[in-house]
């Protein structure tokens, strides 16, 4: 991934910016410019919370050659209180444990190296509570 | 509109065709295709294929294609829509014959998967790269997910997951052209190797090297190439959410919904009247999910429709008669337009141990990504 690719996603991975529907209130993650639930075009930018409930889950035990190191490792669709959705990781646990219900918090992460000069993409992975 | 047929197909085996390239696949196919039928000359080629560029670093497949089957000159274009290419190629060209633009039209899908590239980073590209692949996750994981939803949602079980392997092994096993023609056992599908949890090995399709062909022309001139047309009934196009996570019901399918429903309006049919089916099973879980949203089940009872025999061959609606992805292999460009041909020689009564009998109309569905894209048509005999 070339830099400016992964300088324009900055506003999503580092501070979760999402946009809020003026016309229905419909949150969504990363920022649309045109709702997918009513079609309107005007939006408000705001930020995601930093915790979430998995919604469904699954334990990746053949990765992309990137994540070699980290299989197995659980992955999850996850929903935010504002009803965002979003595909995470969700680490520091047993990846057995991550199933539909379970509450996670949001933290910053990295997320992969890229490139031949092993660029550092960061993001958010889920932890589970408690 | 015009009336549609197919009145001829040819395909390759399917399998690792290491002596095979792209090209010699799709040269393959398609002479078998416009042997014997007559047809003097090509209006246009569609060429459904998913990611030449990035399997073997080669894009511009039209013109190639049409160089090498010696026609050069013919309009010629590559359709994509991930592994829902060879059915979106299809489309292509029953809409150009339909319109009257043009007469004789081949439909081609093919796919060189076994030549060196990382075919799961390939495979990725078809999901959000922002949002889902940055992540981390792979294309088993996402149908896992989908899995996970629906055993949650209506206890579908690891059994019902296995059920569909074991029977389009068994589907499989009765085809000469299938890359897995054998049969499995349910313990063996449950004891291979974890992929993506719940999914095993057993569970997905294979990487498979392939490629199909049909000759698509006018319903009225059909008798001049064969005395056995196929008339194509119908055909449904359809789009959802790119990325599982902006699905509100992960568990259902709402573009194949969508597409099965546009062609069933324009066949004019019910999802009953279909007699034989073959569906997308690039997971086990994904056949369970179509044919939900096909309304050819109940929806949360795929998994039972598997194990009750509903969907077997001799069952009230044989589904992937020809092994489906699972057993068949699915070569991703190529697997829309093998599974009209499998419908093709159904309905024409060619499909020799694995015949449903009495087959008037079939269906084919095939999707891209994890369900983005569907595409569906109806074929009956004519």
């Amino acid at each position: 991934m070339p830099s400016p690719r992964y300088w324009r996603e900055i506003p999503s991975r580092y501070r979760l910016e999402a946009s809020r529907c003026c016309g229905c209130g419909k949150v969504c993650y990363p920022v649309r410019r045109v709702c997918p639930a009513c079609g309107a075009a005007d939006w408000k930018a705001t930020r995601l919370s930093q915790h979430a409930k998995v919604v469904t889950s699954t334990v990746i035990y053949v990765p992309p050659s990137e994540f070699l190191n980290e299989a197995p490792y659980a992955m999850a669709v996850v929903e935010t209180p504002e009803g965002a959705r979003l595909m995470i990781q969700v680490v520091d646990c047993d990846p057995d444990e991550v199933k539909p219900g379970t509450e996670v918090n949001l933290e910053f992460r990295l997320i992969r190296k890229e490139g031949l000069s092993g660029i550092l993409c960061y993001g958010h992975k889920g932890v589970p509570v408690g | 509109m015009r009336e549609v047929a197919i009145v001829a197909a040819g395909m390759t085996q399917f399998g690792e065709l290491w002596q095979q390239s792209l090209r010699d696949l799709f040269v393959e196919a398609a002479l078998e295709a416009l042997d014997g039928t007559k047809a003097d000359h090509l209006d246009a080629i569609y060429v459904g294929n998913m990611s030449g560029g990035q399997f073997v670093g080669q894009e511009h497949l039209g013109p190639l294609m049409a160089d090498y089957l010696g026609v050069a000159g013919v309009a010629a274009t590559r359709v994509e829509s991930a592994c829902a290419s060879g059915g979106m190629a299809l489309r292509q060209a029953f809409l150009d014959v339909a319109s009257g633009a043009s007469d004789m039209v081949l439909a081609t899908g093919v796919e060189k998967m076994n030549d060196g590239a990382d075919v799961t980073a390939v495979l990725a590209s078809a999901a959000d790269q922002e949002t889902e692949a940055y992540h981390g996750v792979t294309f088993p994981g996402l149908y896992a997910m989908i899995a996970r939803a629906h055993m949650e949602e209506y206890g579908t079980t690891e059994e019902d997951l296995a059920a569909v392997s074991v029977k389009n092994h068994r589907h499989g096993s009765l085809n000469s052209k299938a890359q897995f023609g054998r049969e499995v056992t349910a313990e063996e599908v449950m004891n291979s190797s974890l992929v993506a949890a719940p999914l095993r090995l057993l569970h997905c399709s294979p990487v498979t090297d392939g490629a199909a062909a049909v000759l698509v022309v006018p319903l009225e001139r059909a008798k001049e190439f064969t005395d056995r047309p196929v008339r194509i009934l119908g055909s449904g196009a359809a789009t959802g959410s790119m990325a599982l996570a902006d699905r509100q019901d992960p568990a259902f399918l709402d573009a194949v919904s969508l597409s099965a429903g546009r062609a069933y309006k324009m066949a004019g049919i019910r999802p009953g009247d279909v007699n034989v089916a073959e569906v997308h099973d690039c997971f086990s879980i994904a056949e369970i999910c179509v044919t939900e949203a096909l309304c050819a089940v109940d929806r949360g009872k795929g998994g039972e429709a598997v194990r009750s025999g509903y969907t077997s061959l001799g069952g009230k609606l044989p589904v992937n008669t020809s092994g489906g992805l699972k057993s068949k292999g699915h070569p991703v460009g190529a697997t829309g337009v093998a599974q009209a041909i499998e419908i093709f020689e159904q309905l024409r009564g060619e499909a020799g141990d694995r015949q449903v009998k009495d087959a008037h109309i079939g269906l084919a569905q095939n999707m891209g990504g994890s369900g983005a894209s569907s595409v569906v048509h109806i074929f009956q005999r004519v």
